[in-house]
């Protein structure tokens, strides 16, 4: 195939930090695009819930953010094992850069759950399992960075903290499945891969949009964390610096 | 389109309260988290350029 990519080039820090640096204006413009047309279908076209009325409307963040907190610990998980399995110190650092973004839509996903429980259920908080399993995601959350800043060194921060987040990640199926498993106050799953949905066509496409785009921001957010994460690991990464700067360095020694 | 005026919209049926503080909150989040990574670059870059230069260089001490 002449289009053939060695994909293996970019999975050193010295070739992955610029091709990061190219994605991240590409997906930011997008996450941004598709955010502006997810809120005005979520608050101009998708009709009022008959139930529900215009509270439902929290849906179009709630739904997004605790999508992703679940889809990125995974992706944490999965990265911090592939760092374990192949030693490999991108993989570590990608699990690093997900941490931070993924306890931030657990934290939303809670939150914006309070401001939905509290005029349909009644109660900002309920003990029900979906909501202490997501809560307990976030305190896995912050024990993956707390570990990490708590170990000077950083191969062993690297691998304890893998360690945490792999052990952690059997929360994820119990937080997708506990309004089937437990009799929970939570509503159960709008979209199900094996019902459909249960929504409003024009609902469903502002919700999707949304978390489409929350999908996007991560993608953007996270190259960036990353590209942080290299520039403070490595002692001295000459390779991202402009030729110009490589010269001074050069001349002034 | 269901609103017949601003003020309604903002109302959101009696729930305005609820979803706004939702929205509101994401957004500022979202904000926070991109301000302060443009903040952690431009300090991790001004340590590097420090670093190339001279400067407190511990390789070199």
């Amino acid at each position: 195939m002449s289009m053939d990519i060695n994909w293996l080039k970019y999975s050193s820090p010295q070739a992955f930090y610029p091709l990061a640096g190219r994605l991240i204006p590409w997906f930011a413009c997008v996450a941004v695009v598709l955010m502006g047309v997810g809120l005005y279908m979520g608050f101009f076209v998708a009709p009022t819930d008959f139930q529900q009325g215009e509270a439902y409307r929290i849906i179009f963040v709630h739904v997004p953010a605790a999508w992703m907190s679940m889809f990125l610990y995974v992706v944490m998980a999965v990265w911090a094992g592939i760092g374990m399995g192949l030693n490999a110190r991108l993989s570590f650092m990608m699990a690093q850069a997900i941490a931070p973004t993924g306890a931030m839509f657990t934290f939303l996903a809670l939150l914006t759950g309070a401001m939905w429980g509290k005029p349909t259920w009644g109660a900002w908080w309920v003990w029900d399992a979906r909501l202490t399993s997501e809560l307990i995601l976030l305190f896995q959350y912050a024990g993956v960075m707390l570990l990490r800043t708590s170990i000077d060194d950083v191969r062993r921060a690297d691998r304890a903290s893998a360690v945490f987040a792999l052990v952690g990640v059997v929360n994820v199926p119990i937080i997708y499945f506990s309004v089937q498993w437990w009799n929970t106050l939570h509503q159960g799953a709008s979209v199900s891969m094996a019902t459909g949905s249960k929504m409003a066509s024009t609902m469903l496409t502002a919700m999707l949009l949304m978390t489409l785009a929350f999908w996007l921001y991560s993608i953007a957010v996270i190259l960036a964390r990353v590209r942080c994460v290299m520039i403070e690991r490595e002692s001295l990464p000459v390779w991202n610096e402009k030729p110009i700067v490589i010269q001074e360095t050069v001349e002034a020694r | 389109m269901q609103w017949g005026s601003a003020s309604e919209f903002f109302a959101m049926g009696g729930y305005g309260l609820y979803v706004w503080t939702s929205f509101v909150a994401t957004a500022l989040c979202m904000g926070w988290e991109v301000l302060a990574l443009w903040r952690r670059r431009a300090a991790a870059r001004a340590e590097q350029h420090a670093a190339l230069l001279g400067g407190t260089d511990e390789t070199t001490a």
